[in-house]
């Protein structure tokens, strides 16, 4: 009885916590400028399909894709038997779905119980990646620190998870033939039937009860620690992944975002289209990003989903050539800026809100021109990203600002402009268009 | 020196082109670019094709102001394009350059432009497999190692992958891969409007890593199907010093060697 008041206030109390912080990433997100969401919305759902629910990108590197599908299956079965947890927890009982689904629920634990030895293993394999074998792409500069006693955290907590699934699983076998009345019959698990005797054989009943409890608690435990850390960690991928992948631009990937307000601008100055009134008096508006503010949601709901796999830096040419361009590190900055606007925010005691928020700082105090301007824009990180991530297209929003706004930018580019502006070619030639008919 | 003409020049007779070639910048002003203009027309010219070109009402597609940031001026070339274009009622475009194809094909339609546009190597291939180009079988390629650079503007960002490597087939080379091909090549490094500065600070320069992926290969000849690429390209093999080994030429080119023996 007692077990079950402190469960289900734990539960609630949970619940209400993190209910809350992820009503804080939500508002996180929403500090960007809203975008029409348009285009065939069969193709975003199978975009989550294939891509969020089937891992399809993951497999073009088919090592830590396989063990990254054994961590991700396991979870999705695990939630079965989580479901299972909460109903014992709250009605006092044990093992709810035992008599209800009989050879089913053997089946049902066993498969959870082979994932989850799969999932340990991938779970060992990745904390030696991480922290023995120096994997390029896991130990650049901006995985120190923090982001990578994260990953270690997770990676830990999943060991936990399991360490609880086989304590229980394994104590509870056992505890069936010694008192059937209080431990249904399971039938034979696959994989406790052989640990459960082999690890806990010699324990007498009151501590194989204490096992079995401290399996059931740590399991649920965890998960809940876990649910109250993923809106602070890079883990929040497992969620997001899917509104991520569902909200994915189904624009041509070449092309770059229109800007209707400079196309209008233009228009009228060529003749094209009528002069708005007023439009001299009003104050020039910036163009491109240089804050959260002026990112869209997207951009941001794909910072809050990056769990800094760097697949994209990886890959990109500026990266792997020594240049400070960092695409993961571009996210994990956006994110970090999202999170700092937001603390002082909620600091601000309603004094500031997005609309006149300044603390005298912007992206460019996170990521520098020098990242930005050693961009190729060759979608190579954009190919990479498992779960659709753009790191080019913020890239773009700071140039634009930079360019536009600042009148900024690398010198050199400017008398590609004027060239372009005033011969209309990008290199500054007196030759005829055409002179290239005549030479030989 | 071919005959080309104008769009203007058939509108004053009342004639239109079957398509129109888009030269840009590079084919228009840069000497090694200009040669690859040249033996795509010569090839358009060879198959009785109705082309024209746009000769000086032509101007930059705005491509690498836009990806440095400057949209105004992005837009001022863009929809003066559109009108040249949309005046002569122009339909279909094909050009040899991957940046004013992606310009033209994906973004001018958000300006009002929308237009067929095809890449020259997706042209080349279809008159290749219509039998409307034919190779006289001189053979100067069998048996020769051939690597294919895709350019990111034609290859990832716009999926094409086989049309040029059918091409390189039908010329019966023997083309090798690089170790990074197809959705995971490596750009040459002058895209996102790079080509008109240095690089920034870092340990290599991105052509000479790609190049030095060229070499590998232990091909003698790098196929490429964009300006830039060809400059990147031949710049880091003149880096490592193998500029008299290891030649880089365009598709195109490699069309009008072939058939020339």
């Amino acid at each position: 009885m007692i077990q079950q008041i402190v469960f289900s206030l734990l539960t609630l109390a949970v619940f209400f916590v993190a209910g809350r912080q992820f009503w804080h990433i939500r508002n996180k997100i929403f500090l960007g400028k809203a975008e029409p969401i348009g285009g065939d919305t069969g193709k975003r759902w199978k975009h989550v399909l294939l891509v969020a629910f089937g891992q399809q990108k993951m497999f073009s590197n088919w090592i830590p894709a396989f063990f990254h599908l054994c961590i991700y299956v396991a979870f999705l079965f695990t939630q079965i038997e989580l479901i299972e947890i909460l109903l014992d927890g709250f009605a006092g009982v044990h093992r709810f779905f035992a008599p209800i689904l009989g050879i089913f629920y053997t089946l049902i634990i066993s498969t959870i119980e082979v994932l989850s030895l799969l999932a340990f293993v991938a779970t060992l394999v990745f904390l030696v990646r991480r922290n023995l074998l120096q994997v390029p792409r896991l130990s650049k500069p901006e995985m120190k620190g923090w982001p990578a006693l994260d990953a270690n955290l997770i990676l830990v907590a999943e060991i936990l998870l399991i360490t609880g699934i086989f304590s229980m699983n394994g104590a509870d076998v056992l505890l069936q033939q010694l008192d059937p009345a209080h431990y249904p019959d399971t039938g034979r698990l696959l994989i406790s039937s052989f640990t459960g005797p082999a690890l806990f054989g010699a324990l007498d009943t009151q501590t194989l009860v204490v096992v079995e409890r401290f399996g059931w608690w740590l399991h649920i435990l965890v998960v809940y620690g876990f649910l109250l850390y993923l809106p602070f960690s890079k883990h929040l991928h497992i969620l997001l992944a899917f509104p991520n992948t569902y909200f994915a631009s189904l624009e041509p990937r070449g092309a770059m975002e229109n800007m209707p307000e400079v196309m209008q601008e233009v228009k009228v100055m060529m003749g094209l289209a009528p002069e708005t009134s007023g439009s001299d008096t009003d104050e020039l508006p910036d163009f491109g990003a240089h804050d959260v503010f002026a990112l869209s949601r997207l951009n941001l709901l794909n910072a809050y989903t990056c769990t800094e796999c760097g697949r994209c830096t990886a890959v990109c040419p500026a990266n792997l050539t020594g240049k400070k361009l960092s695409p993961r590190k571009v996210m994990m900055d956006i994110r970090d800026r999202a999170d700092e606007v937001a603390r002082t925010i909620a600091a601000s005691d309603g004094k500031l809100h997005p609309k006149n928020y300044d603390d005298g700082k912007s992206l460019f105090d996170y990521i520098s021109k020098e990242e930005i301007h050693a961009c190729t824009t060759c979608n190579a990180c954009v190919e990479a990203c498992p779960v659709l991530i753009n790191p080019l297209d913020p890239i773009l929003k700071l140039r634009r600002y930079e360019i536009l706004t600042q009148s900024e930018g690398p010198a050199e580019w400017l008398p590609m402009f004027n060239s372009i502006e005033n011969a209309g070619s990008a290199w500054a030639i007196s030759d005829p268009r055409d002179q290239w008919t005549t030479a030989s | 020196m071919i005959k080309i003409p104008t769009l203007a020049a058939l509108a004053a007779e009342s004639k239109e082109a079957e398509i129109l070639f888009w030269v840009g910048c590079a084919g228009s002003y840069d000497a090694r670019a200009q040669k690859v203009s040249r033996a795509l027309a010569q090839i358009l010219t060879e198959v009785g094709m109705e082309f024209a070109i746009l000769g000086n009402e032509e101007v930059c597609t705005g491509d690498p102001a836009r990806r440095a940031g400057n949209e105004l001026l992005f837009q001022m070339s863009a929809l003066q394009n559109i009108q040249t274009l949309d005046a002569y009622g122009v339909k279909k475009i094909v050009t040899a350059c991957p940046h004013c194809f992606n310009t033209l094909k994906n973004e001018y339609p958000a300006l009002g432009g929308t237009y067929e546009v095809i890449h020259h190597t997706q042209l080349l291939q279809e008159l290749i497999s219509s039998g409307r180009l034919v190779l006289k079988g001189g053979g100067a390629f069998k048996g020769k190692k051939i690597t294919y650079h895709d350019s990111c503007y034609i290859g990832r960002i716009n999926g094409v992958y086989e049309a040029p490597r059918e091409v390189l087939e039908a010329l019966d080379a023997d083309l090798v891969e690089m170790k990074r091909c197809k959705t995971k090549g490596l750009c040459c490094g002058a895209g996102g409007a790079q080509m008109w500065k240095e690089d920034e600070p870092g340990d290599k320069r991105i052509n000479v890593e790609r190049s030095d992926e060229a070499l590998e290969t232990g091909a003698s000849i790098v196929a490429v199907n964009c300006p830039f690429c060809m400059t990147m390209m031949t710049d880091g093999i003149k880096a490592r010093d193998k500029q008299d080994d290891v030649m880089v030429f365009d598709l195109a080119e490699l069309i009008i060697q072939h058939n020339a023996q």
